[in-house]
């Protein structure tokens, strides 16, 4: 980045007023070389399996196992063995899936948005936000392939993806749950590919040290991937300029996949769906729950790995600051409902809203409302972002609210629509419960693969933030 | 690291393409082949009890289809004629012919011939025979030419599609109910001509298919 130029004019009044030289925090701590940042994070792919590892591997396929079993059982006996049914028709299925497409948010917002935004620190967390995203994608992407019973029909053509087909039917394009399809699958795709794009650096890498250490197997694996990386000059011109078109891609990701999913509910009639506020409501709060998802994935990898000189004090700081941001922008949302209820002046639409706070589902609300408005605030304090412990549990409280803001939205506004006779309440049954409980199993296995088999930090881009990188002091 | 992949190893990417090129269009041809439904087995000719011809009795010798489908203008499905209205005839035709035996016996004992289904509709759909027929669909537009099959084989698809085909734009298939059964009949001034008068009949006689799920699966 070069420096700023800066005219005559500004330059005197810069001299006059003189303002002070705040110092951009480090981002890589100790002034560790280049050498030990690889031997660093390549040392966790290198090293023997550690035992812990293997301990939390079973225990996370147990758990996935749960979500084996619960669809199979669903696909084998029909969608009558979860709770659903008339009036809340949309339950679990959809608040799960929204729940992990939010969470994926934060990854693309990390490794995008912020990139676009030239904020350094996103290099050292990157990486892991990225896998989160693709890892909680696919855990989203399970409930509606699945919810429809016969899942066998959400792959042929004609029914989720318009092709031709001897039924000769077509999706429905005014549908918002077909943009769903589009948005949810290019979401994915595009998020896999700028994973990918970002990881040949380091996987040139890790091929060249298992080279040294003989290891052909693992060198030709990952030679494999690198796609022939040289790190060329003319490799690296392409690689970036690949990255940072991907990376514009899907910033409009960022924004466009919870507005469409948003809209599957502010396309409908319902009290408390039909609402403008939907699309930010949604965006801002499916940035909230990642931050969170990603400060609870961080902190323990971070302690584990002693990773401390990479993923600094001022990474969790920024992490933290941007959570609360979110969360209070979140809390905004909750409150401006309540206004537009009132201002629009529509009988349903403000039954619908003193329902959710006082009515059957209160317990739910007010469990959202504290763990998404009140757990943020204590972020305002400096000594509490600091404190990891805290930081830790105060995600874990925004992860639980975050679902519930879902659970709150699709079924208390099903559960109590217009028509007092075909009120309902809705309970969950245990086959739906123990296939969300799954998936965090499903989740889990796959970062545990991660964090074992691929480079967790971006080696490549953290050193290109070291001053070791900036021997002539312009890079800002 | 030159000696870690062989020089060949550059026409990787292009390998794999073409391999995937080739895994893919075998899977696609063998689903297709394997696991299409069995409804739409197109040219399906099962060796039938008697190997009674359309093509001798409908067409050269001219008998009208209703005159076995007895019921096919009244009843949702088109009835397979019982051995008797074999045996009007064949009580004077043919009397002792070995080919025939299936159909004295039948005639003696009361048990059907036990005529192998050929078009079948599946389970999920309601089919009304006579509705179609009343509203001058053609035997032929589903079943094909049968007056000219020794052996009958299922003619067309009978696929969803097929049937929205028609559905979706009737007037290209309805003709005067007197023609149903003329299975050699098009129009005589061309299939614009056909159109032309499909639109007519299909205003006229109000025909509104239905494109509705619940229009077939009930």
């Amino acid at each position: 980045m070069s420096q700023v130029q800066t005219s005559v004019a500004t330059q005197a009044i810069l001299d006059e007023v003189k303002p002070a030289v705040l110092p951009r925090p480090v981002l890589v701590e100790n002034n560790r070389s280049h050498a030990w940042i690889t031997d660093k994070v390549c040392g966790v792919i290198e090293g023997k399996t550690p035992l812990w590892w293997w301990i939390c591997f079973a225990v996370a396929s147990a758990v996935a196992s749960c979500s084996v079993i619960g669809f199979a059982y669903l696909v084998s006996t029909g969608v009558g063995v979860w709770g659903h049914a008339n009036p809340v028709n949309w339950a679990w299925d959809i608040i799960n899936f929204v729940f992990w497409v939010g969470i994926a948010h934060a990854g693309t917002l990390i490794s995008a948005i912020l990139c676009l935004a030239r904020q350094n620190w996103r290099t050292s967390i990157n990486r892991t936000a990225e896998a989160m995203t693709i890892f909680s994608v696919a855990c989203a992407g399970l409930f509606p392939a699945l919810h429809v019973g016969r899942v066998w029909l959400a792959v042929l053509p004609g029914y989720l993806f318009p092709a031709p087909n001897a039924n000769g039917i077509w999706p429905n394009f005014r549908s918002a749950l077909e943009w769903d399809v589009f948005a949810v699958s290019t979401y994915g795709s595009v998020s896999v590919l700028f994973w990918y794009v970002g990881l040949i650096p380091d996987l040139g890498t890790l091929r060249d040290r298992f080279f040294k250490r003989g290891d052909k197997i693992r060198s030709a694996i990952y030679g494999f991937f690198a796609m022939g990386w040289r790190g060329s000059n003319r490799h690296w011109v392409n690689h970036e300029m690949a990255y940072l078109l991907l990376a514009g891609i899907s910033t409009l990701m960022v924004v466009s996949v919870c507005t469409i999913v948003s809209f599957d509910f502010a396309t409908s009639l319902i009290p408390g769906w039909h609402t403008t506020i939907f699309p930010p409501y949604f965006v801002s709060g499916a940035i909230y729950s990642g931050f969170a998802m990603v400060l609870t994935l961080l902190l323990p990898m971070r302690a584990i790995f002693k990773f401390e000189d990479l993923i600094t004090a001022y990474h969790i700081d920024c992490l933290c600051k941007i959570t609360l941001v979110m969360g209070t922008l979140v809390g905004y949302a909750y409150l401006m409902e309540f206004v537009i209820a009132w201002y629009g002046a529509n009988p349903n639409e403000g039954f619908t809203f003193v329902n959710r706070t006082f009515g059957l589902y209160s317990w739910a609300y007010w469990i959202m409302f504290t763990c998404n408005v009140v757990t943020p605030q204590f972020l305002w304090f400096k000594k509490v972002r600091a404190n990891f412990a805290w930081v830790f549990i105060l995600t874990i409280f925004i992860n639980i609210g975050m679902w519930f803001e879902r659970f709150v939205i699709i079924v208390t506004s099903l559960a109590r629509d217009f028509l007092p006779s075909s009120w309902g309440y809705y309970s969950p049954s245990i086959v739906e419960i123990l296939t969300f409980f799954g998936t965090f199993g499903v989740f889990s296995v796959l970062f545990l693969l991660f964090i074992r088999l691929l480079p967790i930090i971006p080696m490549a881009e953290v050193k290109s933030v070291t001053p070791q990188a900036d021997v002539h002091g312009k890079h800002s | 690291m030159s000696n870690l992949f062989p020089k060949s190893a550059n026409k990787l990417p292009l390998q794999i393409l073409v391999y995937l090129f080739f895994v893919g269009g075998l899977a696609t041809a063998g689903i297709t082949y394997y696991a299409t439904n069995s409804y739409a087995n197109v040219g399906y000719a099962p060796v039938q009890p008697v190997p009674f011809s359309h093509a001798l009795h409908a067409g050269q010798l001219g008998l009208d289809c209703r005159y076995c489908h007895s019921n096919v203008e009244k009843s949702g499905h088109a009835n397979v004629p019982t051995a008797q209205t074999c045996m009007n005839c064949h009580n004077q035709i043919k009397v002792d012919s070995p080919l025939l035996a299936p159909v004295r016996d039948s005639y003696a004992s009361g048990d059907p011939v036990p005529w192998i289904k050929i078009h079948q509709a599946p389970d999920y759909v309601y089919f009304n025979h006579s509705v179609h027929v009343a509203r001058g669909v053609s035997c032929v537009s589903c079943h094909g030419a049968i007056n000219q099959m020794d052996v009958v084989h299922q003619d067309k698809s009978l696929t969803m599609s097929f049937c929205l085909d028609c559905h979706r734009a009737p007037e290209k298939f309805i003709r005067d109910p007197k023609l149903v059964t003329n299975l050699d009949w098009k129009h005589p001034e061309g299939e614009s001509a056909q159109v032309e008068q499909g639109k007519k009949f299909v205003h006229d006689w109000n025909v509104k298919p239905p494109q509705s799920c619940s229009g077939c699966h009930r």
